[in-house]
């Protein structure tokens, strides 16, 4: 018994092999260099002065900044994405998963194109605009704003916030709801004690899926905002391109490590099970 | 039922299988019998046909990679992690690059096209940056000017200050990288565009500051399709562009503003560690031949220092064009961008950082 046991760990070692070799390769060596760049100078001394960089009045704007405009595209996101993850596990449009299909679809076009798709949409004499002018409406002046910025994160992460939600909200056991109704529980208690509290893990998680890449950005707020406004992703993009320095570049990105590891304990405790994850 | 699963399962391996060998075969291939050359050059700056014929005449294999400006091109270099055999840096950046050892003497008995057709007058100028004149092949030079479209503006354009004018509020393109934005500030104010002197360098940043709620936005390639496509009035731009984008809108005009701006080189150079010299060698040497120059002026329409190559445009409105060919003694306040020393880098970078996150 003991040794059949451990052959199934044997199998089970080589067959995550793969995987393993995967993350050291392309998760621990990268995250080892960016915290060996991040804790030395230009001259290979020890220094934690790229981490307090951060405390720069630059700096700080540009990651109050992007937290703001993260947390509003979360919000948003979520607002839109729970109803209509509602919906589509209610009714019977999204019988064959057709619906949901639809909203994968987009997502295997490339991230820059769907972005710079936007930048056409919204320029002053883009599509859009040109449609108002002709229905003699006033045009739409958010393309280089935070406004365009946010618009980009939503469109983009949106899936990322239905899908976990969707898959948590098909989970519920129907008798659940069934019995709490025959309990007398009308359609606003159900909502509020049943099916809100159990499709929480997949609302945590999408938050953190929408909040993560939101967080981060430097290609939608390049794209949609001119370059004009600096979210400290840009600032990290900066430092590792055009100004080459990857100190502090990395010093920065230790420090956005810090909040994206908060939010993801945060989500953990609420999702002890895993069971919002959409994969 | 269970036949069906496995079927299907079976289908989907098929696809994965066939997706990978799809990836596998893009990358690797085959070298020319003379191996390759690979080269490390401004997006959209080369006629692809040149590349193509390259190939066929010598048998050696171009790999072709493009960046966007000379800040992004220079830390993979630095680094050493990259391959790549031949630049076309533009002149501070070949001092930058010279002053951190990381460029290769050219043998011009290899490069016989250079010294035959290009003009003594832009080897001279590269001395500047390339004092031995023996690491630089001149590819192409220009201006920074304004482009902008006469059907917007009103009034005659002749100065850097119009892009501080509240009547173009949001219809300004700057240019989106350090020197050449902090280069319109300082020739604005009068001051050198390698100016050190932090007094005028905080002018400049200021300057700035208060021009960023007019500007609609900061890019680079994107101010030619920006232009053509009426999107702002005014525009920062290199020279090369302007023959092109009036071809495409017939409004658009560039000016070199009074105040002065910068003349720049962007040049041929190996690198340090190439591990094909002599082909870069060849390959500097077929850009110089006549009808290649010719035939990337007339693609990308910057102004070519092949003399030979300009002598055979046969439209002379080209030929002699102001616009395409200045008289630069005709000019006040022409300057090239120098090195500043890592120090000169950093503060720029900070200033610039001030500005953007304004």
């Amino acid at each position: 018994m003991a040794n059949l046991l451990r052959k199934k760990e044997n199998n089970t070692f080589i067959i995550g092999s793969p995987y393993f070799i995967w993350v050291v390769i392309f998760i621990v060596v990268p995250l080892i260099m960016i915290f060996y760049y991040g804790l030395i100078d230009r001259n290979g001394n020890f220094t934690l002065e790229n981490i307090a960089a951060i405390a720069q009045p630059v700096h700080l704007k540009a990651l109050r900044l992007a937290l703001w405009l993260g947390v509003i595209a979360t919000v948003i996101c979520l607002i839109i994405a729970y109803p209509l993850a509602y919906i589509l596990s209610q009714t019977s449009i999204n019988r064959y998963g057709f619906v949901v299909f639809l909203f994968i679809l987009p997502m295997w076009m490339n991230f820059l194109l769907r972005t710079l798709a936007w930048q056409t949409l919204l320029e002053k004499t883009g599509v859009i605009n040109n449609i108002l002018v002709f229905l003699r409406l006033p045009p739409l002046n958010i393309i280089n704003t935070p406004a365009a910025i946010v618009l980009g994160m939503v469109y983009n992460f949106l899936p990322f916030m239905v899908l976990p939600i969707y898959n948590s909200l098909l989970k519920i056991d129907p008798n659940i709801i069934n019995a709490a109704r025959d309990l007398g529980a009308n359609s606003v208690k159900v909502l509020q004690k049943i099916i809100f509290p159990l499709s929480l893990p997949g609302v945590i998680s999408g938050i953190t899926m929408v909040f993560i890449p939101a967080l981060t950005t430097f290609v939608i707020s390049n794209l949609l905002g001119g370059s004009k406004i600096l979210l400290i992703g840009n600032v990290i993009e900066e430092e590792f391109t055009h100004a080459g320095n990857w100190h502090l570049g990395s010093g920065l990105s230790i420090v956005l490590m810090l909040f994206i590891i908060v939010n993801m304990i945060i989500s953990s405790i609420f999702d002890k099970t895993g069971e919002g994850n959409f994969l | 039922m269970k036949n069906k699963f496995y079927a299907k399962k079976l289908i989907v391996l098929l696809f994965a299988l066939a997706f990978f060998a799809f990836l596998t075969a893009g990358c690797g291939g085959k070298d020319g019998p003379n191996g390759r050359v690979v080269v490390y050059n401004w997006g959209e700056y080369i006629d692809p046909d040149v590349l193509k014929m390259f190939e066929k005449e010598t048998g050696i294999r171009v790999i072709y990679d493009e960046y966007e400006t000379n800040e992004i091109m220079f830390p993979k270099i630095e680094s050493g992690s990259s391959n790549y055999d031949v630049l076309c840096p533009s002149d501070y950046m070949i001092q930058k690059l010279l002053e951190n050892d990381l460029l290769r003497e050219i043998n011009f008995a290899n490069v016989p096209n250079a010294k035959e057709h290009i003009g003594a007058e832009y080897f001279e100028r590269s001395l500047e940056f390339d004092p031995t004149g023996t690491y630089s092949v001149p590819y192409k030079w220009g201006t920074v000017g304004i482009l902008y479209n006469e059907a917007m503006v009103s009034g005659p354009i002749d100065s850097w200050a119009v892009l501080w004018e509240e009547q173009y509020s949001d219809s300004i393109l700057m240019q989106d990288s350090v020197r050449d934005a902090f280069m319109v500030a300082l020739k604005l104010n009068g001051f050198s565009l390698n100016s050190m002197d932090e007094n005028e360098l905080l002018i400049a940043r200021d300057a700035l500051i208060a021009q960023k709620p007019l500007v609609q936005a900061y890019v680079i390639d994107q101010v030619r399709d920006k232009m053509i496509g009426g999107e702002a009035a005014l525009g920062v731009i290199y020279s090369g562009e302007a023959l092109y984008t009036r071809q495409e809108n017939p409004d658009l005009a560039f000016v070199i503003p009074k105040e002065g701006t910068n003349v720049w080189i962007d040049s041929w150079v190996i690198t340090k560690n190439a591990a094909n010299p002599d082909n870069a060698e060849t390959f500097i040497n077929f850009m110089c031949r006549p009808d290649i120059a010719l035939m990337n002026f007339e693609y990308i329409t910057y102004s070519t220092p092949n003399d030979t190559a300009r002598s055979m445009i046969e439209d002379p409105e080209i030929r002699y064009s102001e616009v395409a060919f200045p008289n630069l003694a005709d000019f006040y306040g022409l300057e090239t961008y120098r090195f500043l020393g890592a120090e000169g880098d950093e503060l720029y970078n900070q200033l610039w950082k001030e500005i953007k996150s304004w």
